[in-house]
C-alpha cells in the first residue's frame, strides 16, 4: 500500500474541509431561518400562508437538490434582470453563494415538515396547563410548546443535519474545491480511485459521526426527564436467587 | 326571632359580596350534540361544591367552559362579579372579546387536570414557579420560597427537584395541587382529579383537598368521589344530560335523593 499517497491525499483533503465546513454552516443556518418562517406562515392559520409553504414544500422537496443547484447557478443567469440586478447578480454569478442559496431553500422545505410535525405532536393537555394558568400565547409558546417542541424535533432534526453535510458534496459540480471537489481532481489527475474516494469517504464519515454525537449529547442534556428516575437508576436490584 | 334575623343578616352580607364564581344559562353544542342546556351556578367564598353527574353529563365542559378552555355558545360567567365579555364571532358563536381579561381572570382560576398536566421537562419546583413568576410577573425568590412551602404542605418536598414522569400519579397529582396554589388563586377548579389514579393513590390526593375545603379555599370539583361529595362540599350539583337535575346540601341530599337520576346514580355507585 502506498502510504505516503494517501497521506498526501489526505491532507489535500483536509485542506478543503474548511471550505466544506463554510458551505455545510451557512448553508444550514439560512436553512433554519427560512425553515422557521415557513414553520410560523404555516402554522399561522392564514389560508394563502398555509398554500404558499405547502407549494414550497412540493417543489423542494420533490425535485432533486442537484437540480435545484443547477437552475440556481445556470439557468437564473439567463434572465437579464437578473445580471443587471445590483443584488441579485453578486449572489448569483458566485458558485459558493449560489450552492449556499440552493442548500439552504433545499433543507428549509424538509425541516419546515419537521418543525410542524414537531409542534403538532406537543401534548394538547400541556398546552391547556399554560392556558388555564393565564399564560398569553407568547409566554405559553416560550415555556412549554417551544422547549417540548425542540426536543420532539431534535432527532429529525440531526438527521437532517447529516444529510446536509453530505449533500456539500454536490458543490464540486458548481467548480467548488471543497473535499469532493478536491478528491475528484486528484483523482483525475492520478487515476486512483480507491484511495482517493476512500479518504474522502472517511473525512465525511468522521464528520458526521462527530455532528451525531453532537446531537445526541444535545439531546440527552435537553431530556433527563425522560431517563430512568434517579434513585432508580442507582438502586440496582439483586439478581433474584434461583431456587 | 334572633335566628331569624342572624339568618337575615348574613344573607344581606353575602349579597353584598359578588359570588365568587356565578355562571348564568351556559349553554355548549359540540356539533349536534347539546352537552350543556343552559346551567346557572353560584359560588360564593369559601364554598366547596361537587358537581356530580355520569359520564357526558357535560361536568367536566362545565368546568373549562368556566376557565374557556372551551367557548360556551351561550351564557355568562362572572368571577368575583367581573363578567367575562363575549363577542359575537363569525358563525352564530361568540368568542371571547378581551383575550386579556381572559388570561387574567385564568390566573385567579386554577384548575387541576385529571391527567395532571404538569409540564414533563420541568422539574416540579419549576412547574411551581413558572406561572407565578411569568404571569403574575412575582419575584421568582420570593415564588421559590413559597413553592418550596407549598410542597411540604403536600408532602413532596423530598421530589421537588424531580420531573413529573419520575412521580407517581398521587405525587404528581399533589404537585399539580400545589402549582394550582402557588397562583394564590380566588376559585380552584378540579377536573376529575382522582379518575386517573390507582385505588390506592386516592386518598393521598383527597386528603390534600379535603384540607383546602378546611381552610376555606372556594372550590368547584368536578369528581366520582362520592364520600369526598358527601363529607366535604358544602353543595352538590347533579348533572344530567346537561341539566341541573339536583342541586342542594350534600348531607340531604345523599339521605334523601330528591329526583329518580339522583337516586339511581348513587344507588349504582353503592353497587
Amino acid at each position: 500500500m502506498d502510504y505516503n499517497f494517501y497521506l498526501s491525499t489526505m491532507w489535500s483533503v483536509l485542506k478543503a474541509l474548511p471550505l466544506t465546513l463554510e458551505i455545510w454552516f451557512f448553508g444550514i443556518a439560512f436553512g433554519l431561518v427560512i425553515a422557521t418562517g415557513l414553520t410560523w406562515l404555516r402554522a399561522s392559520g392564514y389560508k394563502s400562508g398555509e398554500y404558499f409553504t405547502r407549494a414550497y414544500v412540493f417543489v423542494f422537496r420533490g425535485s432533486p437538490l442537484l437540480v435545484q443547484l443547477y437552475l440556481i447557478y445556470f439557468g437564473l443567469s439567463q434572465f437579464d434582470f437578473v445580471r443587471h440586478s445590483p443584488i441579485l447578480w453578486p449572489i448569483l454569478r458566485d458558485p459558493m453563494y449560489c450552492t449556499i442559496v440552493a442548500m439552504a431553500l433545499n433543507t428549509a422545505a424538509y425541516e419546515s415538515e419537521i418543525f410542524r410535525g414537531a409542534l403538532r405532536a406537543v401534548p394538547v393537555g400541556q398546552i391547556e396547563a399554560a392556558k388555564a394558568f393565564g399564560m398569553s400565547p407568547i409566554t405559553r409558546f416560550r415555556l412549554v410548546t417551544l422547549p417540548i417542541a425542540l426536543r420532539l424535533a431534535l432527532p429529525a432534526y440531526s438527521t437532517e443535519i447529516i444529510l446536509m453535510t453530505k449533500a456539500t458534496a454536490l458543490a464540486s459540480v458548481v467548480t467548488i474545491m471543497e473535499m469532493m471537489g478536491t478528491a475528484q481532481k486528484i483523482q483525475h489527475d492520478t487515476f486512483r480511485p480507491i484511495e482517493v474516494l476512500t479518504c474522502a469517504g472517511v473525512v465525511y464519515l468522521l464528520l458526521n459521526l462527530s455532528i451525531a454525537r453532537l446531537f445526541a449529547w444535545v439531546e440527552y442534556l435537553l431530556s433527563p426527564h425522560l431517563r430512568p428516575a434517579p434513585e432508580q437508576s442507582q438502586q440496582i436490584k439483586p439478581v433474584p436467587e434461583v431456587l | 326571632m334572633s335566628a331569624s334575623l342572624a339568618a337575615a343578616a348574613s344573607t344581606a352580607s353575602s349579597a353584598n359580596e359578588a359570588p365568587a364564581i356565578s355562571v348564568k344559562d351556559m349553554r355548549k353544542c359540540f356539533g349536534d350534540h347539546e352537552v350543556l342546556k343552559g346551567i346557572s351556578l353560584e359560588a360564593h367564598k369559601g364554598d366547596v361544591i361537587s358537581i356530580l353527574g355520569s359520564s357526558g353529563s357535560g361536568k367536566s365542559t362545565l368546568l373549562r367552559c368556566i376557565n374557556l378552555l372551551e367557548t360556551p355558545d351561550s351564557g355568562e360567567v362572572r368571577v368575583d362579579g367581573e363578567l367575562i365579555k363575549m363577542k359575537p364571532g363569525r358563525d352564530g358563536n361568540q368568542l371571547p372579546a378581551d383575550i386579556r381579561q381572559v388570561e387574567r381572570i385564568r390566573a385567579n382560576l386554577a384548575m387541576v387536570f385529571q391527567s395532571f398536566n404538569l409540564w414533563s421537562h420541568m422539574t416540579v419546583l419549576e412547574n411551581l414557579v413558572a406561572a407565578p413568576t411569568h404571569v403574575l410577573k412575582r419575584p421568582r425568590a420570593e415564588c421559590l420560597e413559597q413553592a418550596e412551602a407549598l410542597l411540604k404542605r403536600v408532602g413532596i418536598w423530598e421530589r421537588r427537584n424531580y420531573y413529573p414522569p419520575h412521580m407517581s400519579g398521587g405525587q404528581q397529582q399533589r404537585a399539580a395541587i400545589a402549582r394550582a396554589l402557588a397562583m394564590n388563586p380566588k376559585v380552584m377548579l378540579f377536573d376529575e382529579p382522582t379518575s386517573a389514579l390507582d385505588p390506592e393513590l386516592v386518598g393521598e390526593v383527597l386528603r390534600v383537598m379535603r384540607s383546602l375545603a378546611e381552610e376555606g379555599r372556594t372550590m368547584l370539583v368536578v369528581t366520582h368521589e362520592m364520600g369526598f361529595a358527601r363529607d366535604v362540599s358544602s353543595q352538590v350539583m347533579f348533572l344530567h344530560k346537561g341539566e341541573v337535575d339536583c342541586l342542594g346540601e350534600p348531607k340531604e341530599m345523599f339521605a334523601r335523593p330528591s329526583t329518580q337520576q339522583f337516586k339511581q346514580f348513587i344507588t349504582n355507585f353503592n353497587k
